[in-house]
């Protein structure tokens, strides 16, 4: 896959809620977007790295984790690694949040 | 870099992986080849997968991408056929042909399989891998009478497993007594009487001479010509070491592999380990020695300096539910052996310890093995006994509590989970540096104890040891409500009810949660709680709900949703079932399906499509994704069947009416039957209604899912009020003591069919609780419909982005 390196913009940093994930499709590839209740924006691939897992994005948001909602996996929305006893890593994205809009860079 | 190749996906050759990645990542290149289509697991819990108590997915100790990111070759599902030392290359059976610098064999053993007649029936198996065991959970579902052959460990964990799968389990065995090499007469008759309580049937001192069926088996005979019947055969009487690679090659094999103490065979950079090695001419079947040996050879192959391997001694126990045993060491008595031996038949305890040259040769504990740990060490150690009393040896300190004085004098290195290989001091520098106050957490960053778990009290004892005052045993073995908090269920509500906290994050702020915004264990939980205590204040919070709840809808794997309209007592009306019609063709969507719960279910609905299609059916939600009440089932009665007494549908319909979207600490079904032929299956149900004669009898905690379970009468009943008003009582009464993600079937066992009784005897208690459950039921609103009408959860829950960008 062609990879972009522009910035592109996703949503204003308003609109998100803090603890929703919100599912983004750019150029067909899923994103999960996540305010934290602390106000960092993260972006990672909307995929539970768990081979049966599920879409991150409609996972439960503590502080900067996100569960997987099928298999419960908890992982880091800063570096996609996946927190033991369980071991993976999902994609991360660049984030900037400027002029209250949000850029994700795949 | 130099090519290292593994034959051989399992536990002990990827454990030696691991430790040399941990050692030198750069220095190989690393290929593997597995038999198996699977990643590596646990092997071990394959008895707990059978019994039920696990499952498959939870097995995996090394996830695809473990391999991806130590970029590992993998090539499962593909064996190795053939080995030429000589060109120094392995052949798969695929033709693929591989070069290696260094080659590894850890091929593992297979189930021995007795060279009888009729052995390759089908319904013959073995119990090694996940395939052996899908058989047999397979077997189960039709079949009726299995036969396990052997009565070692392997034999009797199958057995107990096939038992829990609904069949009738027979052990054949040729010794006299049970698990003979690793227990004595005394042992192997109190294990054969608990089994057989337990309900499984033996044949002892039986040899089988021939399988019995055409293409499938149907029974077996044994060499005394008498006749047993039987669907299925799990042949468990021992292990043979893979060693056919070794096959063809200079590769010296007696019954394993033959490897020295630093595992290298005969031909220079090839070694072997785990069940296909053979060490001082002894091949294990257990894994802490081939751990050891892992450990060694990883040494080796990274050039670090290691001590060799010199054998090991092996304790052994059953996973088996309601036997306790231990085993280690030498079982019978000679001339130059002395021995302690209690047996107290009246508690069912009987410990022998075997005493050669003044030091510890064997020990055997049955019913009672709470110095099992502390006598391992001591043989293991070759302690010397001179001036030790019996019941010194015999006897933990502190009655095996504190256990404290025996910790400090246990040396940094000594492995304390054998399973996981880890030691005394890892354990302690991971509850220093990581401030651990459980067990259960302590395994969540070692790994020990989450293996076969006989570690667990050890791994108790060193918190003790480690944080002296601060530890508090009740609180490290206590069921906390999840990682983030020491209290448990009682503790959090009374601080709730006490301090008046209305929020989750009230809770988890001034109680000291450790993560700050919780788990998804314990914010759906606070969540619930919180409902259940302040039902008029407390706003329900959907951040804390997971997925199905909060989005009020099941979210299948594939990220679409299923869509299921209550369909109140299963009845519905020609206008309805038109309406579902139009919206699954106009939606096209891909399942329409009755599910079991007397309702029509839309699935693989697109999430984009979830508020259309609730609109246009204009139906309350059926709650199919929720910690609530889900269906009533009810047959059709009094009104047109002939044989029924009461009015099934219309209790059926006035329950859900009045019970639907109450939260429930689990999910909650009903069934309503209007006589005893019972064909809305009541019994089963968390409440269900049988009609007799003059009223209702109710049965409570039944259960037709994983955990089978017959429901028990708690009362019978005239009226239909008086069936609603018990309802009430029962699901309330439920409500405020059940664990949250309890169903009713463990709730009751745990409580107490009698203590429930006694305490909703009191007509004034009922009354409070029906009181309490009808306040909480004016909390509710249909969430269909409040999705539609709110602008906000429709952003919040709902929307979809979707961008295309141009790419040059
Ligand atoms: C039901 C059960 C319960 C058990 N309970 C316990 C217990 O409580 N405690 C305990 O300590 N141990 C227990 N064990 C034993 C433990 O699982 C084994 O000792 C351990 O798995 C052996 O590890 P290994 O790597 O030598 O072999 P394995 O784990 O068997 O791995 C060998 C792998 O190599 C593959 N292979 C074989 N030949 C080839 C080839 N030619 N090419 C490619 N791949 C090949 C096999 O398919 C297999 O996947 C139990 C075993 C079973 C089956
Ligand atoms: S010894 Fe088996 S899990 Fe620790």
């Amino acid at each position: 896959m062609n990879a972009l390196k522009i910035p592109v913009k996703v949503a204003t940093y308003e609109e998100l809620v803090p603890q929703v994930g919100q599912p983004v499709l750019i150029n067909d590839k899923p994103i999960a977007l996540f305010k934290v209740t602390s106000g960092e924006v993260y972006a990672i691939e909307d995929k539970s790295p768990h081979p049966k897992g599920g879409v991150l994005s409609e996972g439960l948001v503590s502080g900067h984790y996100v569960f997987c909602p099928v298999y419960d996996w908890k992982i880091s929305l800063a570096d996609g690694l996946v927190q033991a006893p369980d071991e993976g890593k999902v994609q991360t994205y660049k984030v900037e949040v400027r002029d209250g809009d949000v850029y994700v860079s795949l | 870099m130099k090519h290292l190749v593994m034959i051989g996906n399992g536990m002990a050759g990827i454990r030696v992986i691991e430790e040399i990645l941990q050692q030198n990542r750069e220095m190989y290149q690393i290929t593997i080849f597995g038999a198996e289509p699977h990643p590596n697991y646990n092997r071990i819990k394959l008895s707990n997968v059978l019994q039920g108590d696990t499952t498959i997915d939870d097995i995996i100790m090394n996830e695809w991408d473990w391999y991806r990111e130590n970029n590992i070759d993998l090539h499962v599902n593909e064996a190795i056929v053939q080995i030429d030392t000589n060109n120094k290359q392995v052949i798969s059976e695929k033709g693929t042909i591989v070069s290696y610098d260094e080659l590894l064999i850890a091929t593992g053993s297979s189930s021995f399989i007795l060279p009888i007649p009729g052995a390759d029936k089908d319904g013959v198996t073995g119990f090694r891998d996940i395939k052996d065991c899908e058989t047999m959970i397979k077997v189960a579902e039709k079949y009726k009478k299995a036969v396990v052959i052997g009565g070692g460990l392997l034999g009797l964990e199958a057995a107990r497993g096939l038992l829990n799968l609904g069949m009738e389990a027979s052990v054949v065995h040729l010794a006299p007594h049970l698990m003979e090499r690793q227990l004595d007469s005394t042992a192997g008759a109190m294990l054969k009487n608990e089994l057989e309580a337990q309900g499984m049937k033996f044949f002892m001192e039986k040899q089988t001479a021939e399988i019995l069926g055409e293409e499938r088996v149907t029974g077996l005979r044994f060499t005394d010509g008498s006749e047993i019947e039987a669907d299925l055969i799990v042949m468990a009487v021992g292990i043979k070491a893979n060693t056919q690679v070794a096959q063809n090659t200079d590769i010296i094999v007696n019954r394993g592999i033959v490897v020295n103490d630093f595992m290298e065979t005969n031909i220079p950079n090839v070694y072997a380990v785990g069940e296909c090695a053979e060490h001082r001419e002894v091949t294990y079947g257990l894994v802490a020695p081939l751990y050891e040996q892992a450990k060694v050879l990883a040494a080796k192959l990274t050039g670090n300096e290691v001590d060799g391997y010199e054998g090991s001694i092996v304790g052994t126990q059953l996973k088996v539910a309601g036997v306790d045993l231990f085993s280690a060491g030498e079982i019978d008595e000679d001339d130059r052996t002395k021995s302690i031996k209690i047996h107290n038949d009246f508690d069912g305890v009987y410990k022998k310890i075997l005493i050669r040259d003044n030091r510890i040769a064997g020990i055997v504990l049955y019913g009672d093995t709470s110095d099992g740990q502390k006598l391992f060490r001591m043989l293991l150690k070759r302690e010397d006994l001179t001036g030790m009393t019996s019941t010194q040896i015999l006897h933990t300190p502190c009655g095996g509590g504190g256990g404290g004085e025996d910790v400090a004098s246990m040396p940094d290195d000594e492995l304390v989970c054998g399973c996981n290989g880890v030691t005394k001091k890892t354990i302690v520098d991971a509850i220093t540096t990581n401030e651990l106050t459980t067990v259960d957490e302590v395994g969540g960053c070692t790994n020990a104890g989450r293996s076969c778990g006989r570690c667990k009290d050890l791994v108790g004892d060193i918190l003790a040891y480690t944080l002296g005052d601060s530890f508090d045993k009740n609180a490290a073995t206590k069921k906390t409500l999840c990682g983030c908090t020491t209290l448990d269920r009682e503790e959090v509500v009374a601080e709730i009810q006490e301090k008046g906290l209305n929020s989750t994050k009230e809770v988890m702020y001034v109680l000291g949660w450790k993560n700050e915004e919780g788990c998804s264990k314990c914010r759906p939980a606070l969540n619930y709680l919180l409902g259940m205590l302040n039902p008029t204040e407390y706003i329900d919070e959907s951040n804390s709900r997971l997925v199905n709840e909060k989005m009020h809808a099941n979210i299948q794997k594939d990220g679409t949703y299923s869509v299921i309209p209550r369909m109140y007592g299963g009845v519905t009306t020609a206008e309805d079932l038109k309406k579902i019609g139009e919206v699954a063709e106009k939606y096209d969507v891909p399942l329409v399906k009755l599910t079991g719960g007397q309702r029509i279910g839309l699935f693989g609905v697109k999430k984009d499509d979830l508020l259309p299609i609730w609109e246009e059916l204009d139906m309350p939600s059926g709650y199919a994704y929720g910690k609530t009440l889900r269906t009533v089932k009810t047959c059709v009665g009094k009104t047109f069947c002939r044989y029924g007494t009461q009015d099934s549908m219309s209790l059926g319909i006035e329950l859900e009416k009045k019970f639907e979207r109450l939260d429930t600490p689990h999910k909650f079904k009903m069934g309503v039957s209007a006589c005893p032929r019972n064909c809305a299956e009541s019994g089963i149900k968390d409440i269900g209604f049988v009609g007799v004669d003059g009223g209702w009898e109710i049965y409570v905690a039944g259960n037709g899912g994983t955990d089978l379970r017959a429901g028990d009468l708690l009362c019978t009943v005239k009226t239909e009020e008086e069936a609603l008003e018990m309802t009430s009582v029962f699901l309330q009464y439920y409500r405020e003591t059940a664990n949250y993600l309890e169903r009713t079937s463990h709730w009751v066992e745990r409580i107490g069919l009698e203590n429930i009784k006694e305490a909703i005897a009191d007509p004034e208690t009922r009354k409070q609780l029906v009181e309490r459950l009808e306040v909480t039921l004016t909390r509710y609103t249909e969430p269909w419909k409040e999705a539609l009408e709110n602008k906000e959860i429709q952003e919040k829950f709902y929307k979809n982005r979707q961008i295309k960008v141009e790419v040059n």
